[in-house]
């Protein structure tokens, strides 16, 4: 067994409870997804720690999406459970008896606990307060970037249109929250720094602005956990550092975030808790200080041809060195995902 | 080469690739602009064109079969195959001159000939009856009309690529307004004015405003499924067919219902077959939601004609009430409206009476959906046309989104079915063809999808356009031989696909935002989505 992979496990198990086991948002449970006989992911288990960062990496194909689309109710899993919780600490009590009823969650003022499995995927953002948005951009490229905002609001709208009949007939509730609707739309054009094309087309924007608008719009559902699902892919460098502000102010407003990343530079700097994913099954689990240095990863991101995949010239520095010990130690196929039982 | 190219300066990097094809495109000579005029290439193209129109029509029109006794014989029409060929020769040449180079010299020079070759060919026709200053006029006519639309087109075209901008700018201005206001105004008195200008064929006039104003509300009903809500609906007859036969078994077979207690049941009606629909066809995409909904119009249609014992089958229902002012007829009798009114009794009463209440169930109809496209159902709506993923993404619940478009679209068709049973005073379920619902969705089309205005143009051009033209008989004065009204389908058919093909997303292409913070843009329509099956 490779020293550096024993040394680091012995410093994960000096602190069994990490802040983010202690105090998850969300916790994704022995989850399993197959496609007919192909299974993306395998029995994976990690926590979204509370007003975290928590990034999810791995190779291309590793099954990153696929949780992804798990969590946020677009795909059913085969197995496993996913819970959201509103609310400080596990409520351990509350998950199991909503689990053991036939309830898919239950709403408190104390502390609200949702099955996401149970879920559609427009009741995980209306009550479970999960948003999201998608490796390929989804505007709706017709309507104006302030009518993209507009829709994200659609539930509280309606509620305040009594379901359309308040609205036709023009009552001042609706008119009031149409209005503080707006100003919400305009304080976040404001943030993401869109606000003199509010009136224009979402189809009209550049690529890196249809980015923010589609983070701007999944913020505009008040969510409580924010899923990004590659929020860098294609954008420049100032781009990539205006993304980290951006993230970094979602996290000070208290919602929690939940990224896909491939920047490394991105995922590195801003994120509290990494886990890293490979053909479906988790590999590490840690700060960016620990899965940076962990054998497992490396391994499995050197195994990819495309070594850009991590772009900081030191980490680089390190992973060859590692390589290289690893390599003497006789794992000559260092390439390859290491044996399991090997890093135990 | 780039090399020769001062203008460009030197690099130390030769150019390469696309490189090189750029500098060799900016150093080589402009391409001729639009008003140098090849004569050679214009006269060969022609040639060319004409050459092939020989070829093609050689054996459809120089040569004909006819029946004679011991078998058919061959008759040439030579004379048919040279005129065809003249024809498509100064056709191409048109073209040639007027909007692939523009000659302005060369362009008056052809436009004044044929000014003078269409007045000409009026005045030499002697067709009797005719006086000559009639056929002058015609011919100054004729010669005019052609001149304006050569030189319409040759604008057009010039003026395409400026019009394929993505938005257009606009303030939100009485201006911009305009069309809809005089629209309505026109819409609003349009029966003192058919009663003012045609006394003789006021009936004949209302009634075609009576049926465009129908199609109208139709369209505008279909315009919230298929515009806004982006869900291809073949089948939006059926709703029309409830709403009819809902009125009409319920008047038949109660005493006290009359039109206006029954408008709304047929409303509600209709709206709960809308929701029956659209629960199957909730998970169905593309082109097998219009088939399932073309499916569902079919099945109304054929239970209505089979089910003999509830709806009369193919004898219809008859006997249907007519719509009654303040719960009095339109008779001649002390109790009728004119009475009550104090004015002249007159049988046009009755059809002024029935245009209004089509206008205002239409004026309805457009109100409730521009508000509704303000609410968050109708944004939701449009949203769902643009991206129903994302939407689910948002927390919309996307099946109540398309059942909610599905029942009012299906509301306001039944409304206007209740009208139709009404106005006929007959229902037959030949009224409810899938033609009808190809009519409607028709003028959906070509008006724009999800544009209000646009549905009142493609109304107007269909329904107007074709039944007008029955009404062109005075033609066949002109040139004997060709009757406009036996070739009406042909002409309506002609005047789709030109639509079509100049507009290609219907004749109004905006889309008006539902909310904007500082400046009123609109969307051009290559922007906007079509949503399912399309």
């Amino acid at each position: 067994m490779s020293t550096a992979a024993t040394a680091l496990s012995a410093e994960t198990a000096a602190q069994p409870q990490a802040k983010w086991d202690r105090d998850p948002i969300l916790t994704v449970e022995h989850l399993t997804m197959r496609f007919g006989g192909l299974t993306a992911v395998n029995d994976l288990s990690f926590s979204v720690g509370h007003g975290d960062i928590t990034a999810l990496i791995g190779p291309n194909g590793a099954g990153k999406t696929t949780v992804f689309n798990c969590v946020t109710g677009f795909y059913k899993p085969t197995e496993g459970r996913i819970v959201m919780r509103h609310g400080p600490g596990m409520q351990q009590e509350t998950v199991d008896a909503v689990t053991a009823s036939d309830k898919r969650y239950r709403a408190a003022n104390d502390g609200s606990v949702f099955l996401l499995e149970r879920m559609p995927d427009f009741e995980i953002s209306k009550r479970a307060k999960v948003a999201r948005t998608f490796q390929n951009i989804r505007l709706f490229s017709g309507m104006t970037v302030l009518e993209n905002l507009l829709v994200a609001q659609h539930n509280p709208l309606m509620i305040a249109s009594a379901f359309t009949v308040g609205g036709i007939l023009g009552l001042p509730n609706y008119r009031r929250a149409q209005r503080e609707a707006i100003d919400k739309a305009v304080s976040w054009l404001e943030q993401v720094n869109l606000i003199d094309r509010a009136d224009d087309p979402a189809g009209d924007l550049p690529y890196g602005a249809q980015r923010r608008l589609e983070i701007a719009r999944a913020m505009c559902t008040e969510p409580k956990l924010l899923c990004l699902d590659e929020p860098a892919a294609g954008l420049n460098p100032r781009e990539s550092s205006e993304l980290n502000e951006l993230l970094q102010h979602i996290r000070g407003t208290g919602t929690s975030v939940l990224l896909i990343e491939h920047d490394m530079g991105v995922v590195m700097e801003i994120s509290d808790h990494i886990v890293v994913l490979d053909y479906g099954v988790k590999i590490s689990d840690g700060d960016s200080g620990f899965v940076r240095n962990d054998p497992k990863v490396i391994a499995a991101y050197l195994g990819v041809d495309d070594e850009d995949e991590i772009d900081i010239p030191e980490v680089r520095q390190e992973l060859v060195e590692l390589e290289k010990e690893a390599r003497r130690q006789g794992h000559a196929d260092a390439g390859l995902k290491l044996p399991k039982g090997d890093s135990e | 080469m780039a090399a020769d190219n001062s203008a460009v300066p030197a690099s130390d990097i030769n150019p390469v690739g696309a490189q090189i094809e750029r500098e060799q495109r900016a150093a080589a000579t402009p391409p001729a602009a639009h008003n140098t005029f090849d004569w050679k290439t214009a006269a060969r193209n022609a040639a060319i064109a004409a050459f092939i129109a020989g070829v093609l029509g050689f054996f459809f029109l120089g040569m004909r079969t006819d029946i004679a006794p011991g078998g058919l014989v061959i008759t040439y029409r030579w004379l048919v195959l040279l005129f065809a060929v003249a024809l498509v020769f100064l056709g191409r040449l048109l073209l040639e001159t007027f909007i692939f180079n523009a000659a302005p010299a060369l362009a008056r020079v052809i436009a004044g000939l044929l000014f003078i070759a269409a007045i000409g060919f009026m005045m030499a026709y002697d067709v009797p009856g005719t006086r000559q200053l009639n056929r002058l006029l015609v011919g100054v006519g004729l010669g005019a009309a052609i001149v304006a639309v050569l030189y319409l087109v040759a604008a057009y075209s010039r003026r395409a690529p400026a019009a394929k901008r993505k938005t257009v700018t606009g303030p939100p201005t009485w201006a911009s307004r305009a069309p809809g206001i005089v629209l309505f105004l026109i819409a609003a008195g349009l029966p003192f004015i058919i009663t003012t200008l045609f006394p003789g064929q006021q009936r004949q006039y209302i009634d075609l405003a009576i049926l465009i104003m129908t199609y109208v509300m139709l369209g505008w009903g279909l315009n919230i499924v298929v515009g806004l809500a982006g869900l291809l609906d073949l089948g939006y007859v059926a709703f029309y067919a409830v709403g009819a036969y809902s009125f009409a078994l319920l008047s038949t077979h109660f005493e006290f219902m009359g039109f206006w207690m029954a408008l709304p049941l047929a409303g509600i009606l209709a709206a709960f077959w809308g929701i029956i629909l659209g629960f199957p066809v909730l998970r169905l995409r593309g082109d097998y939601l219009a088939i399932v909904t073309l499916a569902f119009g079919e099945i109304i249609r054929v239970v209505l004609l089979n089910w003999y014992d509830f709806t009369g089958g193919p004898n219809g229902i008859s006997g249907i009430p007519k719509p009654t002012f303040l719960g009095m007829d339109f008779t001649r009798g002390e109790d009728g409206v004119a009475a009550f009114l104090g004015i002249e009794y007159s049988t046009i009463h009755r059809f002024i009476y029935l245009y209004y209440i089509i206008f205002i169930l239409a004026i309805i109809t457009n109100l409730v959906t521009m508000r509704l496209r303000k609410l968050p159902v109708g944004r939701a709506w449009e949203a769902l046309r643009e991206d129903e993923i994302a939407c689910r993404s948002l927390g919309i619940n996307t099946t109540n989104t398309k059942l909610t478009a599905f029942a009012i679209g299906a509301m306001f068709g039944g409304f206007a079915g209740s009208f139709f049973a009404t106005r006929q005073g007959f229902i037959s379920p030949e009224s409810f063809s899938f033609l009808e619902s190809a009519i409607i969705l028709a003028i959906v089309v070509l008006g724009g999808l999800g544009s209000q205005l646009g549905v009142v143009a493609a109304s107007v051009v269909m329904i107007g356009g074709i039944e007008m033209l029955r009404n062109v008989g005075f033609v066949n004065n002109i040139f004997p031989g060709f009757d406009p009204v036996q070739y009406r389908m042909l002409i309506f058919g002609f005047a789709m696909v030109a639509i079509m093909v100049w507009k290609p997303r219907g004749l109004v292409t905006t889309r008006d935002p539902s909310a904007v913070l500082k400046e009123r843009k609109k969307i051009g329509a290559d922007m906007v989505a079509q949503g399912e099956g399309h």
